[in-house]
């Protein structure tokens, strides 16, 4: 059904996709908290940086990705040299432009899940014994996992479709890089391969309705959760 | 038992209640919506951190803002029991039920977890979740909760509000017999003078964040100064009685403090207890015993205390141990000669008696 080269788009996509998200998923939850339970000078500033990826152009993103994390810029150069991590031409590279490209999607509905619990329940829990961390484990973790889920599974199918951050900052390596889109990307560019394009590009959009299908239920399955 | 002293200020309303709870049963805290009854039942459960204030429960100082001392809700043992229920939805009844007996200090036996269900029916509803369960249901969940956490107060909020009356109805039965089986002291926040009438044993009137007045529910509702500033119209006496049997005729007779009260019929057996209101207007005076009279009841009163309002007086009498108060005309008043420390008879029709059940 597939080549090798496209099975190995698709499998490298999925590790991408599936290390992005988990990477992404501890910042979102704690930004989540920060944004639906705190208040503090300078949130609106914070809020809006934080959904920048949503709206800035991804070849932003990458480029800005290469100039603070390229092995000659200061930082990339640090990781390389004492902790000899290189993200450029790097599949890791792919996963953390897509990480920080899809982290608004995850921070996004996890934030609504946490809004969308009473307060109530948490004083409730209080006045029965639980402190700040029986709480958090107990009552809004359960709460809060259907978005969490919803979260997560939408950030890995916009993850599937990254292209220009992953192409700008990691470049199109075969086996290491070229993910679904850069696949499809490269059989455009070469005459003859039209079939495969199409292919890749159904195979793409098959993925992208499983995600999106799952993560509505898993929203729907949050609403009854909380009541609403 | 409960020593509490509040002070907070929310814009222009401010709460300055102080009072204190000495005996198990039920204490309502009664007062128009708005008069901060809530507040002041947030800040002993510790939810709500008042400006200044000072609460010693049991002897534990639980808050003391001029020492700094603020113990959190979690460790002041206070049943709290919301409103809106707050249930937790992702939780078995079972398991919102374990919630604060797993996390009390003191843990109840197994045979006082077992006999809490069986008060309060919830061995039927176990395994099922919040958002399956009726109102009153949900009432009864949280009534458990709280219980089952060994609480050293039980304050409930407007437990009822929320349920319609049919609902109601099915829940004080409940609600009683926890007050009676239960050693511990409940604060009862309600603005309805059923609820007062039915379950309080005394009564706190909060107005405009002050408490306006504390005592005996037995003693209060006849005072008219109580009925007025609390805004109860029609005013009207409570008195517990108990059901003594029914009549040949269908009548049913109970006995109280001042004799006998003859009433229409009642499904309660012989010694149940309940407690009956007597609203003013509903109690004529006769100085002599009237020999041919439709009405059932004729009690020998002595006159406490008469106040004049306008056209109408409000007479207060007392009958055996129990207060009670007549509403007349001051033309009456006037033609009969009634004041304090007039003997004479006061009749009640049985058909206007409202025995609570």
């Amino acid at each position: 059904m597939l080549t090798p080269a496209e099975s190995e788009a698709l499998l490298l996509s999925l590790k991408v996709s599936l290390v992005a998200v988990a990477c992404a998923l501890p910042f979102a939850l704690a930004a989540a908290l920060l944004l639906a339970r705190r208040r503090f000078p300078g949130k609106p500033l914070i809020d809006g940086a934080l959904h920048l990826p949503l709206v800035l152009p991804p070849v932003v993103i990458g480029y800005l990705l290469l100039i603070v994390l390229g092995t000659r810029a200061p930082v990339g150069g640090w990781l390389l040299a004492h902790l000899g991590i290189r993200f450029v031409f790097s599949w890791t590279g792919a996963a953390l432009a897509s990480a920080i490209i899809t982290f608004p999607f995850q921070l996004r509905a996890i934030r609504l899940a946490l809004e969308a619990i009473d307060a109530g329940l948490g004083q409730a829990a209080e006045t029965l014994g639980a402190g700040a961390f029986d709480r958090f484990f107990n009552l809004t973790l359960p709460l809060v996992l259907p978005g969490i889920v919803a979260g997560a599974i939408t950030a890995f199918a916009a993850s599937l479709g990254e292209f220009g951050a992953i192409i700008t900052f990691v470049s199109n390596i075969p086996g290491e890089t070229r993910t679904l889109p850069l696949a499809i990307y490269s059989a455009l560019q070469s005459p003859g391969s039209e079939a495969e394009a199409a292919r890749l590009s159904m195979l793409s959009i098959a993925l992208a309705l499983i995600g999106v299908t799952l993560a509505e239920l898993a929203d729907r399955r949050a609403r009854t959760l909380v009541g609403r | 038992m409960i020593e509490v002293s509040v002070r907070h200020d929310f814009g222009a309303f401010s709460l300055d209640a102080s009072f204190r709870i000495e005996r198990p049963g039920i204490t309502a805290l009664f007062g128009p919506s708005g008069s901060g009854k809530t507040t002041l039942v947030d800040a002993i459960a510790g939810i709500l951190r008042p400006r200044e204030g000072r609460i010693v429960s049991d002897g534990r100082v639980l808050l003391d803002t001029g020492k700094g001392v603020f113990v959190p809700p979690r460790a002041r043992r206070m049943g709290y029991v919301f409103q809106d229920t707050r249930l937790f939805p992702h939780m078995s009844v079972e398991n919102n039920l374990r919630f604060g007996w797993r996390r009390a200090e003191v843990k109840a036996s197994s045979e006082e977890f077992s006999r809490i269900l069986d008060l309060l029916g919830l061995e039927p509803l176990l395994a099922r979740r919040p958002a399956g369960l009726s109102g009153g249901e949900k009432s009864r969940v949280a009534l458990g909760r709280a219980l089952l956490a060994s609480p050293q107060l039980l304050l409930l909020d407007e437990p009822l509000a929320a349920l319609d009356d049919a609902r109601k109805s099915d829940i004080l039965p409940y609600l009683e017999r926890l007050r009676d089986a239960a050693k511990l002291p409940m604060f009862y926040v309600t603005h309805s003078l059923d609820e007062v009438t039915r379950l309080a044993g005394d009564l706190i009137l909060l107005k405009d964040g002050r408490v306006r007045a504390q005592g005996n529910v037995f003693d209060l509702l006849p005072d008219l100064e109580f009925a007025r500033s609390a805004g109860i119209a029609p005013a009207g006496a409570v008195f517990a009685a108990t059901v003594r049997g029914p009549r040949a005729d269908g009548l049913t007779v109970l006995a109280f403090d001042g004799g006998e009260l003859i009433v229409g019929r009642l499904a309660q057996p012989i010694g149940a207890p309940l407690r009956v209101r007597l609203r003013a207007e509903d109690i004529m005076l006769a100085l002599e015993e009237p020999k041919a009279i439709s009405a059932n009841n004729i009690l020998p009163a002595t006159v406490t205390g008469v106040q004049r309002r306008d056209s109408s007086a409000e007479v207060q009498l007392l009958c055996g141990g129990v207060k009670l108060v007549s509403r007349i005309t001051a033309a009456s008043l006037a033609r009969l000669g009634i004041a304090p420390g007039t003997r004479l008879f006061a009749i009640v029709k049985s058909v206007t008696v409202d025995p609570q059940m």
